[in-house]
C-alpha cells in the first residue's frame, strides 16, 4: 500500500505543454508514474513524450480514464481548473501552483470535499510513492529510496533535504506527501496521519511543519488520540521574528498563536520525537524504530 | 495587504455600513474646516493606537493645533504617523465587537462577534465571543444570522440592523478577497444608531491583481527590501550581523534556527526558492553584498534547483566585484561536487554538514 495514490494512478497534467510541464511529464515518466493525458486548451492533437494532449478535461478523462490530475496552471486559472478535473470525476487532485487566492482555495477545497476527492496542495510539491514507482509532483526523483517511513510537510526543500538524508542512512520511505505552504490547503496533518496510520508499508511517520497556523497543534492533538505509530518531527521557524512573513504566506506567526514553542511544546506532549536540524530527523528515525 | 482605518471605512461606506462622519487631515492648515468635538485619529496599520497616544478626543479649536503635533510626532509600532482621520464624536450605548476571518483549521470563513466589544476584545473570554462557520459555497445565509446574533441579547430592531451589517460586511470579505474584515466596536450609539467606529482590512496579497481599485498606501519595507521585491525576490532583514541564502522557505528558516542554536544572529533572510537562472542568484547575491553583512551563510539543497547553477552565480559576483565578508557554504543535492569545485575555486568555505557551517558562521560573526 501507499498513501493516496497507488499503482492504479493515472495521471493527467493540467497545463502540460509549458515548460514545466513539459519537464516534470518526462520527470514523472522516468520514475514510473503513467501519466496518460495533458490538457491545455487550444494544444489538443500534439503530445508531449508521447502523451496526448486535450482540449479540456472531459474529453482527457473520457479517453483514456486518467484518475488523479497535476495542476500546473498558473494561479489565476487554478480555480477553473481544479473545479473542471472535479467535474470530469477526478477524486485525487495535486496543486503545484503558488499564489492562489484564499478564496479561490477555499472554494475549490470545499467543492472537492463535496465530491468525496483528495485535494493536495496548493502551493506544494506533490507526492511521491517509491515502492510503487509513482510521483505526482515535482519533487525530485534522485532522493527517494523504498522502504517505511511515511513523510508529510509542509515545506518543499526542507522536505527534500530530510527524505535525501534519511535515504543515505538507508531509511526507506513508503510516501512521501508535501502538503504546502499556504494558510489554506486541501490535505491536513490530520488527513495524512490517518492515512499514513493505516498503510500497512508505513512503521513510522515524519512531520515537517513550520510557524503559522495551528496544524501541528492540531497534529499533536491527533496523535495522542489515533496514532500508535512512531511520529517524527522538524519544525522550522523558532528564530523567526513575530510578524515578519517569511517567503510562504503561510509562514507568519501573529498575535502570539502558531509559534515553534507552542507547536514543539504539543508535539513533546503527545510523544513526537523533534530533531533540532533537519538532518537529525534520520538519527532519530535510525534510533527508535 | 493591510488597509488604514480610513480606506477600510470607505470600503464601508461603498457597501451601505454607516460609519461616522469624517474628515482626513494631513497638516496645520487642514484643521480650519472641522466642527467641534471630535476625535483625531493617527492612522497607522497596526493596533494599540489608544494606548500609545494615537486617539485623542479633542473637545475645542483651541487644543486641535497641539494635539495634531503631538499625534504627527508619534511612532506607532515603528510606523510613523502621516494622516490623522478626525471623526464626529459618538455617544456610545454598547459597543460590540464583528469579524470575518479566514479560519485556517476548518477552510472556511469564520464569523466572530462578541457583546463586550472594544479596547480589550483579546482579553474578553472564549464563552464570550460566539463563533459561525460559513461553507464557502453557500454564502452567508440568514441561518448564520440567526445562529449567532440572538446570543448577543439585543434589542430587536437593533438585531434587524445588525443583521444587515453582518451581510454586507461578507460581501465586502468576498467581494475584496479578505483575509480580515473587523469592527471593533460595532456601536449601538444614543441615538440608536448602528455605527462602525473602526475598521480594520487585510486582503490577500495574491488576489489584489484582480481589485486595481485598492491602492497601496504604505510599505513596511527597508530601501533594499523593496528593491528585492521588484525583482521578485523573498528578501527580510532582521536584526543580526549573518546573511542567510538558501533555496526555500523552509530550509531558509531552518538555516535561521541552526545559527541561533549556535549563538549566532540572522541579519538577512533571502529564500532563493526554485530558481534555476543564473542571473537571478547573481541579483540575489548582489543584494546580499549590499546589506553588509560580517559573514555570509549559504545553504542549498539542490532538487530541481540544480547546485552549480547556484553556485556558478555566486562566483561570477564575486569575481566580477570581489567580496567585502567571508562567505561559508553547505551545498548538497543535485550536482553538488561540481558546485563544491566551482565555490572553493572561487575561494569560499566549504562545509559538510548545516550544523559545522551555522557554527563556523557563527564564530566568525562574533568575532
Amino acid at each position: 500500500m501507499s498513501i493516496f495514490i497507488d499503482g492504479k494512478t493515472q495521471v493527467v497534467v493540467q497545463g502540460a505543454t509549458g515548460h514545466q510541464g513539459q519537464f516534470h511529464i518526462g520527470e514523472m515518466l522516468r520514475f514510473g508514474t503513467k501519466v496518460v493525458a495533458g490538457v491545455t486548451p487550444g494544444k489538443h492533437r500534439e503530445a508531449v513524450h508521447g502523451v496526448p494532449i486535450f482540449n479540456t478535461m472531459g474529453d482527457a478523462v473520457t479517453t483514456t480514464h486518467a484518475n488523479t490530475s497535476l495542476v500546473l496552471v498558473p494561479a489565476r486559472f487554478a480555480k477553473d481548473a481544479v473545479f473542471e478535473a472535479l467535474d470530469a470525476g477526478i477524486k485525487t487532485i495535486v496543486v503545484i501552483t503558488e499564489n492562489i487566492p484564499f478564496h479561490d482555495a477555499m472554494e475549490f477545497i470545499h467543492y472537492g470535499k463535496y465530491n468525496n476527492a483528495v485535494i493536495i496542495g496548493p502551493n506544494c510539491p506533490g507526492i511521491a510513492s517509491p515502492g510503487k514507482n509513482v510521483k505526482v509532483g515535482i519533487l525530485p526523483s534522485g532522493i527517494f529510496i523504498k522502504g517505511h517511513v511515511g513523510v508529510a510537510s509542509r515545506s518543499g526543500t526542507l522536505t527534500y533535504e530530510i527524505v535525501n538524508s534519511l535515504s543515505e542512512q538507508k531509511i526507506g520511505q513508503s510516501t512521501c506527501v508535501g502538503l504546502g505552504g499556504d494558510p489554506i490547503i486541501g490535505t491536513t496533518f490530520i488527513d495524512a496521519l490517518e492515512a499514513f496510520e493505516t498503510d500497512k508499508e508505513t512503521k513510522a511517520i515524519v512531520l515537517v511543519g513550520e510557524i503559522g497556523g495551528t496544524a501541528e497543534e492540531d497534529a499533536a492533538e491527533y496523535i495522542t488520540q489515533h496514532i500508535n505509530k512512531p511520529v517524527f518531527a522538524f519544525i522550522a521557524g523558532r528564530t523567526a521574528p513575530p510578524g515578519k512573513r517569511m517567503g510562504h504566506a503561510g509562514a507568519i506567526i501573529a498575535r502570539g498563536k502558531g509559534t515553534a514553542e507552542s507547536k514543539i511544546k504539543a508535539f513533546e506532549k503527545a510523544g513526537v520525537k523533534l530533531a533540532r536540524f533537519p538532518t537529525e530527523i534520520a538519527d532519530l528515525v535510525e534510533k527508535y524504530s | 495587504m493591510k488597509l488604514f482605518e480610513y480606506q477600510g471605512k470607505q470600503f464601508f461606506e461603498k457597501v451601505g455600513i454607516s460609519v461616522p462622519k469624517s474628515k482626513l487631515i494631513e497638516k496645520e492648515n487642514d484643521l480650519s474646516s472641522l466642527t467641534y468635538p471630535c476625535v483625531f485619529k493617527a492612522q497607522v496599520p497596526v493596533g494599540g493606537r489608544g494606548k500609545a497616544g494615537g486617539i485623542q478626543l479633542v473637545e475645542a479649536k483651541e487644543k486641535a493645533k497641539e494635539v495634531l503635533s503631538q499625534i504627527l510626532k508619534l511612532k506607532i509600532g515603528g510606523f510613523p504617523v502621516r494622516k490623522i482621520l478626525v471623526e464626529e464624536k459618538i455617544g456610545v450605548r454598547k459597543e460590540l465587537y464583528l469579524s470575518i476571518t479566514l479560519d485556517r483549521s476548518q477552510r472556511m470563513p469564520l464569523l466572530m462577534m462578541s457583546g463586550k466589544g472594544g479596547m480589550d476584545i483579546e482579553s474578553v473570554a472564549d464563552d464570550l465571543i460566539f463563533k459561525e462557520w460559513i461553507n464557502p459555497l453557500i454564502g452567508i445565509q440568514s441561518f448564520h444570522i440567526r445562529g449567532i446574533l440572538p446570543k448577543l441579547k439585543l434589542e430587536t430592531d437593533e438585531e434587524k440592523k445588525i443583521g444587515q451589517i453582518i451581510s454586507k460586511l461578507y460581501k465586502l470579505f468576498r467581494d475584496y478577497d479578505c483575509e480580515l474584515v473587523e469592527i471593533n466596536p460595532l456601536v449601538i450609539s444614543t441615538n440608536g444608531q448602528v455605527i462602525a467606529l473602526d475598521a480594520k482590512m487585510i486582503i490577500n496579497d495574491d488576489a489584489l491583481y484582480r481589485h486595481p481599485d485598492v491602492i497601496a498606501e504604505h510599505e513596511d519595507l527597508t530601501v533594499l527590501e523593496q528593491e528585492a521585491k521588484e525583482k521578485g525576490i523573498a528578501f527580510i532583514q532582521l536584526e543580526g550581523n549573518i546573511g542567510v541564502i538558501a533555496n526555500g522557505a523552509g530550509l531558509t528558516m531552518a538555516t535561521l534556527d541552526a545559527l541561533t542554536h549556535y549563538k549566532g544572529k540572522g541579519g538577512v533572510f533571502l529564500d532563493l526558492g526554485g530558481t534555476d537562472d543564473p542571473e537571478k542568484v547573481k541579483q540575489a547575491f548582489e543584494l546580499m553584498k549590499k546589506a553588509k553583512p560580517k559573514v555570509i551563510l549559504l545553504n542549498l539543497f539542490g532538487g530541481i534547483t540544480k547546485c552549480d547553477t547556484v553556485a556558478k552565480g555566486v562566483s561570477a559576483v564575486i569575481s566580477q566585484e570581489g567580496i567585502h565578508c567571508p562567505v561559508i557554504t553547505r551545498i548538497k543535492g543535485c550536482n553538488e561536487e561540481i558546485a563544491k569545485d566551482i565555490l572553493k575555486d572561487a575561494g569560499l568555505i566549504t562545509a559538510e554538514t548545516l550544523q559545522i557551517a551555522a557554527k563556523r558562521s557563527s564564530d566568525l560573526a562574533g568575532r
